[in-house]
């Protein structure tokens, strides 16, 4: 971290953990009888509990979103450019909270925790969560932290897709929604995307059918693979292109699979530097909770069907060159919003990230996400603000 | 509030779903929104409009209008308005039936190029009218296309378009009666309300 921290930094912070004894029935039919969610909290929880603002985290994010957890740490939390004092998700009126979901692997239960019923890792018996058990979860969390309405939702990605779903599932528990870069539901691309992924990473020899932990080992190969064929879908052309070009290792080709560009160096750098954060199997189980998200499945196929019985006000966030959930996808959401009747903003940012965007403070981006939480701030009871 | 949006407020129905083409700050929007109990969006492409309008909590879609509205489904609005700008857009004809597909009334205010200063400058100077009210050389103008008071209802007449009222003010958005005996080369701002 810099040396000295930034006055609009929220600074240091502690996870905590919230542990759940209540069984959750998962849609897949299993039980979990008893889990924990990994948190962390940013700002000051008001009086009546009205100002608190929840982040749901995409593919690979956790619930460290901002701050640092110690002085050594060379970066901050995810999402650090948006949230803190005076910045997008202002602190100063809100209370944040940001939690890793369940299935993930930063602390929260997941394949890599412990089983109670075997004492064992739970590795590949972990059963596959949904977008619909996250938020089932999320609600839980905020019973036990005595908030009853969120003052607004907040995801970007798969972060957006529980959005939209506490939207539908809890609407009196949430006055506004931010759906960023999102989809109402994927695309074919997206799940043939996201099943080359899995097979990557089902194919190495190191996977051990998902018990890798218990044989000694990681799927390095396959989870690098994985991460670096994503990483491709979450920059744009362009953004590549302005970033490597044909930028080149050495003088001449060397006319091996050594490499040869600096765009192949990057993606086999960032897959390894992914394996060393990343659990395997909460990699897979991630993009099956993508794969399986659908709400109109409810209305079929009626979007507005189903957003007709949302209660809260939306505002949606798309990226001109995000490829993977294009603005047109941001724009369904949209148009069944307007068919239902629902009050719903909408800015499609000019990006040239691709959908990285999402976590770039873009300056259009951070003020329309400021000035749409503002007026929410200001529309709290006076002690909030 | 400017005086062309009073007389629009007037016919409009309390609790009306309204849409609002190139919205701008959202002034009206936000005026029916507090006093008329409307339900509605804008759609603007201006960053800085956009944000006003969020800003105020008014309902504000990014979309460019000259792309095509196909997204809105037919008649699924009771009114769909447009305050001068619908000679800003490609196609006004086409963006009319438009209009008119997916609201069951219009509202469209325009500056009437037919108003007698603008004749009077183009006769004697020879060169494009600027003016207080359209402030802008030939080649930078918003403002490309110029049509008159009669122009547009002509263009009512031909595509069997009904104008439920119309009124039409000067330069400081009053209405008098010299405007109204000739709307079109008195009045500065024409107030169109049309149906099928």
């Amino acid at each position: 971290m810099p040396d000295v921290i930034p006055a609009d930094s929220v600074g240091i912070v502690t996870p905590q953990i919230a542990q759940f004894e209540t069984p959750l029935v998962l849609s897949c039919g299993h039980t979990l009888s008893s889990y924990q969610l990994v948190f962390e909290t940013y700002g000051t929880l008001n009086d009546d509990a009205s100002n608190a603002i929840l982040i749901c985290h995409a593919l690979s994010g956790d619930h460290h979103a901002a701050g640092y957890h110690s002085t050594e740490d060379k970066k901050p939390g995810w999402w650090d450019s948006a949230i803190g004092p005076g910045k997008a998700i202002d602190t100063n009126h809100f209370f944040v909270i940001a939690l890793n979901n369940l299935g993930g692997c930063c602390g929260s239960t997941g394949p890599t925790t412990i089983n109670p019923e075997t004492g064992k890792r739970w590795e590949a018996d972990f059963p596959l969560v949904t977008v619909e058990d996250w938020v089932e979860s999320q609600a839980r969390l905020a019973d036990s932290l005595g908030i009853q309405t969120f003052a607004a939702i907040v995801g970007g990605s798969l972060g957006g897709m529980q959005v939209l779903e506490w939207s539908i599932r809890y609407p009196d528990r949430l006055k506004s929604a931010v759906i960023v870069a999102s989809a109402p539901k994927l695309s074919t691309q997206n799940i043939a995307f996201n099943e080359v992924a899995r097979q990557s990473i089902r194919r190495d020899p190191d996977f051990f059918d998902g018990n890798y932990l218990d044989n000694n080992s990681v799927p390095t190969n396959g989870l690098g693979l994985a991460r670096m064929l994503g990483h491709i879908t979450y920059l744009s052309d362009d953004a590549m292109g302005a970033k490597f070009g044909r930028q080149m290792r050495h003088d001449t080709y060397q006319y091996n699979y050594g490499i040869e560009f600096e765009v192949e160096s990057y993606l086999r750098y960032q897959g390894e530097a992914f394996t060393k954060r990343f659990d395997a199997n909460t990699y897979m189980l991630m993009t099956k909770a993508l794969d399986y998200f659908d709400p109109a499945s409810q209305t079929d196929g009626d979007l507005a069907a189903t957003l007709s019985k949302t209660q809260c006000e939306f505002l949606l966030v798309s990226f001109t060159t995000d490829w993977r959930f294009s603005p047109e996808r941001s724009e369904e959401i949209v148009n069944a919003l307007v068919k239902a009747g629902k009050p719903v903003s909408y800015a499609k940012i000019e990006a040239t990230e691709g959908h990285d965007a999402f976590l770039f403070p873009i300056p259009r981006y951070m003020a329309v996400l400021n000035t749409f939480l503002t007026r929410i701030a200001n529309d709290l009871t006076p002690e909030a603000k | 509030m400017r005086s062309d949006l009073e007389i629009i407020d007037e016919w409009i129905q309390p609790n009306s779903r309204v849409l609002d083409l190139a919205c701008g700050p959202g002034e009206l929007l936000h005026h029916l929104i507090k006093n008329k109990q409307v339900s509605g969006y804008g759609l603007e492409i201006r960053n800085k409009d956009l944000n006003t309008c969020i800003e105020k909590g008014i309902p504000v879609i990014e979309q460019n209008i000259d792309e095509g509205l196909q997204n809105f489904d037919d008649q699924s609005f009771d009114l769909v308005m447009m305050t001068h700008a619908l000679q800003q857009f490609r196609r006004p004809d086409l963006l009319i039936d438009e209009m008119l597909r997916i609201g069951k009334e219009c509202i469209i205010t325009f500056p009437n190029f037919g108003h007698w200063r603008n004749r009077i400058h183009l006769a004697v100077k020879g060169r494009m009218p600027v003016s207080e009210f359209l402030p802008y050389n030939w080649y930078d103008t918003p403002n490309i296309h110029f049509f008159t008071f009669q122009d547009f209802e002509r263009l009512c007449h031909e595509k069997n378009i009904k104008i439920v009222r119309w009124a039409a003010v000067d330069g400081h958005l009053k209405d008098h009666w010299w405007i109204r005996s000739m709307p079109n080369l008195f009045s500065e701002t024409a107030i169109f309300h049309i149906s099928r």
